[in-house]
């Protein structure tokens, strides 16, 4: 791999002297928070700034708020370690501990953020490789090239949703602040993500991830089951993030269930929801939910493992869930 | 001179205790300098420029913007080193950067030398190839088929680099004895050596024209005779330093084009060259496991008795001939050290394909028909109605014999081994006693302790040590052994500290410096203990012999009384009477003159003498047995390995501390390349790596790490210093099929073929289920035309180890 090219790094202390800046870089600007998933990408020349701005020093990206009753507000600038390890987070929303302690490596996890989690740039292996292979092969529709390897005759690049926290975040209701120069909004998890490889996100580029609102949880139980090949360092191949609320005699109230790893964007599987809801789960439901969890998944050849499998294990990944919710 | 230390002798000091490394601390606190660490004033940076197509002619190349541009001082091409080399004397096919021709996603083209690695990085998207492509040739069917455009223009014709065919007895006979004859087919991916330390060299001429060459390799000798060859300049004004590696583990063992091309540079400019690899460069340097086809037919009686076993392998070579040769010749040779087969047939066929060459990796060529072998026995077994303890057990091949393929064996704890990991695993109530989803599987092996013959034909030592010894006491031992992280400086001063009855701490050790250590043949073949450890202790004797001279004088005692320890030199009927062992050099040193000695070694001559018979014979072999639990999800198909007890003969462990060390990383590695490991390429695009890179190469974790219980079996070797044995490679031979043995106790599968990833074993659990025969693996091997095989009678049938004349062979048939 090459060095990191020479960029300019900036450090705002405030959140609106952050967005100025990015507003003066304009599009050559991008922000980075641990740099875990940037740094890399800058190295092999898939993103290039020509002005980095950090984040991690925006104090007031770096509190947590509020509790169960209430909901919370995470800063997005929290280290992954710190996620895995607040107490507020452990007691009132522990799938988000659980599934940040499963993200790569406690190395990783002492950089890397909650907010560049939610963030992380789509991954493909024919994209994820060194400047020189990738001109081997004559680059691809994501950088630099204009076809794609995975999907030849596909217009749209299908490079994958890999972070793990995101489709615990659609699952949990989470909603996000995002602030420009231009002004601030809140967009909800699910409606921040789109299925295209390139344009992965609904979050213009000079817009800066302030705020995570997490609702009450109310009586709401969740659950994330993580596909890698190792229980290090890799990057989840399928996720399943599971939510359910029910009522005392245990007919499911509201069911969530969220695919990651399987496609450009977090996949909400209503089907399954559907089949779930209004119901107390015995095995019947959840193999059918499963089933249908397993019908939407369609990975392709550009992870680890062979995507037939990855497809198959959609089936006993959600079962498995739904079984530990019982 | 006697190496025993039984009898009279005092007991052993050093031999035996688990001593810290004597290069431990400057590893452990960063003191250690790697090839990469050395800097020399107006050093350059190299960078090679490396194709990216697969297969094709080289129309032409345009370096004329990349020496322009600022910073850059030298550019070269294949003209500027014409003269091929390669490892193998038969197998002279690489050239530095390649002079017309491109053979693989990686191979090099041309080379900067630049102020800084920026400039150099820089300078390669500067310079024009332009290249007229050919068929590119994937596997090994494509390359049995194909027979233009050749990737090379020898060998046995086409894409076939080489082909053998040996045969040991009368196979029809021991076939129809036979109360039972299987033939199954396997395969074994290639994997990589995955060293965590990237090839790195950096070459200087000095102001009288001579060159030093610092390099991560595990054989210098071999890299000072490629720099000769390919420089041409005289080898006596070459100084190959082969530095610290951060791991080979066979993938250091070839001359490398980069360290050629580095002190081209340096020739040229004037200025010493450094170049480090990437971790890219590092996998299109490979000269890992090939992969291999194999078919075997083996017979047996109702016992489990083998009567006759017919092998035949097809590796997929990569671009190059490396050790090629050897490793084809080695998935062929120690089937027969393990359970007695009689009569024995091998075919081999290596090929040629457009992907990075293939080499010698930790088994060299032996993991692969281990692991056929070893699945078979187990198939055999549930046939037969054995159990695999018993049917492995029953027919061990016996201490102080020749086998049917003429390899001569002494010690054999394969035995003891088997009895240790059956008992410690509890194998009696586990095997076939376990729920459904967990099994138990066992499985054998055995490695040379060092080649027979050295690669280039001489009749010279294989190994020298120097030994030096100073008026203050001090000792130096020099010797052209390479430490690869293996521990060989340390078993040095371990030896020599013993017959001097001085602390291994008070050693030095110098190695690895062709200008001031004698001529060791590299780190490879699991030869450096027995082979260094020979020459050292011959070295160590002759100067315990001096000083024993010396002192008996001095003293007035008989010589045979003079002993040593504890740093001194002393009367064993009366040890107050004795002189310091400081003291005890100088009155060797004022009757004799300056002390040095010197010791090597040559192995025993192989009572094979056909052709083809240089590859197998070894001093000693050692054995190791693994027994494997595992847990398999039949839902996912993924294999959890829970425990691993594994026995190794080690014959006697110098350091039992470091052979256990060799025994877990060689567990370690066996469970990468059983579940996971695998050099692939991507058909659609052009046959290019998948994914050259530490995250993407699965590789286990130390979280996919299980326990491992060890157990070293010593039974003295008598060719081996103190009776030692190798351990850095064999332990891992079990592993592999150890666990598609338990899997099959666990689900009911077999997977005949590594590595055993989840989806091959869910696809055999699914099939079963619908009733089919639950098997993963090839179906196949491609049709070959063997050659008419040579015949040798056994030893049994009355052989002397010569070939049949071809005539009496014809008669025989
Ligand atoms: C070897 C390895 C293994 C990994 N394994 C995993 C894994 O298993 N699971 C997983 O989920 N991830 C994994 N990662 C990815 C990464 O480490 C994590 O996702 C991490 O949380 C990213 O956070 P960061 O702060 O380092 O992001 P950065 O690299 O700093 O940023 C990521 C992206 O978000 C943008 N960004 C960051 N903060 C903001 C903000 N506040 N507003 C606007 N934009 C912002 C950046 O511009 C960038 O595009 C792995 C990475 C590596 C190198
Ligand atoms: S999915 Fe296609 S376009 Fe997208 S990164 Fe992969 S190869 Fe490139």
């Amino acid at each position: 791999m090459m060095r990191l090219p020479k960029f300019e790094y900036r450090v705002p202390r405030e959140i609106s002297e952050a967005v100025k800046m990015m507003a003066d870089a304009g599009p050559d600007g991008m922000f980075v928070a641990g740099g875990t998933d940037l740094y890399p990408n800058m190295k092999r020349r898939q993103q290039t700034p020509k002005t980095v701005i950090s984040v991690t020093r925006l104090q007031e990206m770096r509190a947590i708020r509020g509790d169960a009753e209430t909901g919370i507000v995470i800063g997005p600038s929290i280290s992954l370690t710190d996620i895995c390890n607040h107490p507020v987070i452990n007691r009132d929303y522990p799938v988000v501990a659980e599934a940040a302690r499963l993200i790569s490596t406690p190395l990783l996890r002492n950089m890397g953020t909650i907010g560049g989690n939610l963030l992380l740039d789509t991954r493909c292996n024919y994209y994820d490789q060194n400047y020189e292979w990738r001109k081997g092969i004559n680059f691809c529709m994501k950088k630099d090239g204009d076809i794609c390897w995975v999907a030849p005759s596909s217009p749209k690049c299908w490079a994958v949703q890999s972070a793990d926290l995101v489709p615990v975040m659609v699952a949990l209701g989470a909603r996000v602040k995002l602030v420009s120069t231009l002004g601030e909004r809140m967009v909800t998890a699910e409606g921040l993500y789109n299925d295209d490889g390139i344009n992965y996100l609904h979050k213009r580029p000079d817009e800066l991830l302030t705020e995570i609102h997490l609702p009450p949880r109310n009586g709401m139980k969740a659950v994330y089951k993580k596909l890698r090949r190792r229980g290090a360092f890799d990057f989840p191949v399928l996720g399943v993030a599971a939510t359910l609320d029910r009522a005392e005699d245990g007919t499911v109230r509201d069911a969530r269930l969220i695919l990651g790893g399987v496609a450009p964007a977090p996949i909400r599987v209503k089907e399954a929801e559907g089949i779930l809801v209004g119901h107390k789960l015995d095995q019947e439901r959840m193999a059918a939910a499963a089933e249908a969890c397993y019908l939407k998944a369609r990975p392709l050849d550009n992870t680890d493992f062979l995507m037939n499998w990855r497809k198959q294990m959609a089936r006993p990944f959600v079962l498995r869930a739904l079984e530990e919710l019982r | 001179m006697a190496t025993n230390n039984g009898d009279n002798e005092q007991p052993l000091k050093v031999v035996g205790k688990p001593f810290r490394k004597v290069d431990a601390r400057a590893k452990c606190t960063g003191q250690t300098l790697f090839a990469d660490d050395i800097t020399l004033p107006r050093m350059l940076f190299a960078k090679l420029l490396r194709s990216h197509v697969p297969h094709a002619l080289i129309k032409s190349i345009d370096t004329s913007k990349a020496i322009a541009l600022p910073g850059v001082v030298a550019v070269i091409t294949g003209r500027d080193l014409p003269i091929p080399y390669g490892i193998l004397p038969v197998s002279q096919d690489e050239h530095a950067l390649c002079i017309d021709k491109v053979r693989f996603i990686g191979d090099p083209v041309a080379a900067i030398a630049a102020l800084d690695e920026d400039t150099a990085f820089e300078a390669m998207d500067l310079i024009e190839v332009e290249y007229e492509p050919l068929e590119s040739i994937s596997t090994i069917e494509d390359a049995l088929s194909i027979e233009q455009p050749r990737i090379h223009d020898y060998g046995s014709g086409g894409n076939i680099h080489k082909k053998v065919s040996l045969e040991f007895g009368d196979m029809e006979e021991g076939f129809a004895e036979a109360d039972l004859i299987r033939e199954d087919v396997f395969f074994y991916e290639g994997n990589t050596h995955l060293p965590m330390e990237q090839h790195a060299a950096l070459a200087h001429f000095d102001a009288d024209g001579k060159l030093t060459l610092w390099s991560a390799t595990q054989t210098p000798h071999y890299v000072h005779r490629a720099l000769a060859k390919t420089l041409e300049i005289p080898a006596s004004h070459i100084r190959v330093i082969a530095t610290p590696n951060g791991g080979g583990f066979g993938g250091k063992s070839d001359p490398f084009n980069h360290e050629i091309v580095v002190a081209k540079l340096a020739m040229i400019t004037g200025r010493p060259v450094k170049v480090t690899l990437t971790r890219e460069e590092v996998f299109y340097c490979h000269r890992g496991r090939h992969p291999v086809l194999m078919w075997v037919k083996t017979g047996v009686k109702r016992d489990g008795a083998i009567t006759a076993m017919h092998f035949r392998s097809l590796l997929d070579g990569g671009a190059y001939g490396s050790y090629g040769v050897a490793s084809t010749f080695y998935t062929g040779a120690l089937q027969t050290v393990t359970y007695n087969i009689p009569r024995y047939k091998f075919e081999g066929v290596r090929v040629f394909t457009n992907k990075p060459p293939c080499g010698p990796k930790r088994g060299h060529g032996t993991p692969q028909p281990r692991f056929a072998l070893e699945v078979q026995i187990d198939k055999i077994a549930e046939e037969l109605g054995l159990d695999p303890v018993e049917i492995r057990r029953r027919h061990l091949v016996p201490p102080d014999s020749v086998t049917a393929n003429y390899l001569r064996v002494g010690s054999n704890g394969l035995g003891e081994c088997i009895d240790k990991v059956v008992e410690a695993s509890d194998w009696k109530n586990k095997f076939q006693k376990l729920p459904y989803g967990r099994g138990i599987g066992l499985a054998c092996g055995s490695y040379l302790c060092g080649a027979g013959l050295p690669i280039y034909w001489n009749d010279m030592p294989h190994s020298g040590v120097q030994l030096r010894l100073d008026r203050q006491g001090g000792v130096c031992v020099m010797c052209g052994s390479i430490d690869i992280g293996q521990g060989s400086d340390s078993i040095l001063a371990y030896i020599v500290a013993e017959v001097l009855g001085i602390d291994p701490f008070d050693i030095r050790v110098l190695t690895a410096d062709t200008d001031l250590t004698p001529v060791d043949l590299g780190s490879y073949s699991s030869r450096v203990t027995l082979m260094t450890g020979n020459a050292a202790l011959q070295a160590a004797e002759r100067a315990r012999e001096l000083l024993t001279i010396a002192v008996a004088e001095k003293l007035d005692v008989p010589i045979e009384n003079i002993t040593f320890a504890e740093r001194r030199a002393f009367d064993v009927e009366n040890p107050d009477v004795g002189v310091s062992f400081a003291e005890a050099v100088q009155l060797a040193e004022a009757k004799f003159g300056t002390i040095g000695t010197v010791g090597s070694y040559t192995p025993p001559r192989s009572p094979g003498k056909f052709k083809g018979a240089g590859v197998g014979p070894s001093p000693a072999y050692s054995y190791s047995a693994a027994v494997v639990e595992a847990d398999v999800d039949p839902e996912t198909g993924i294999i959890t390995v829970e425990r691993v007890w594994i026995a190794h003969d080690i014959g006697r462990s110098i350091n039992p501390a470091l052979v256990m060390g060799q025994v877990e990383g060689s567990v370690y590695m066996g469970l990468g390349e059983a579940l996971m490991e695998e050099m692939t390429y991507r058909g659609n695009r052009n046959v290019v790596h998948k994914f050259p890179s530490l995250l993407e190469y699965k590789s286990p974790t130390t979280l996919e790490m299980c326990d491992v219980k060890t157990f070293l079996v010593e039974d003295p070797d008598p060719n081996g210093p103190f009776g030692a044995k190798e351990v850095g490679q064999g332990p891992l031979l079990p592993i592999p099929p150890a666990v598609v043995n338990a899997v099959y106790d666990a689900v009911g599968v077999r997977i005949d073929e590594v590595p055993a990833s989840p989806d091959k074993v869910l696809k055999a659990i699914r099939e079963k289920a619908q009733g089919k025969e639950g098997r993963y693996g090839p179906k196949s091997v491609p049709e070959v035309e063997w050659p008419a095989p040579l015949k040798v009678l056994t030893p049994a049938e009355g052989g002397d180890g010569r070939e049949l004349p071809r005539e009496a062979a014809h008669m025989k048939d």
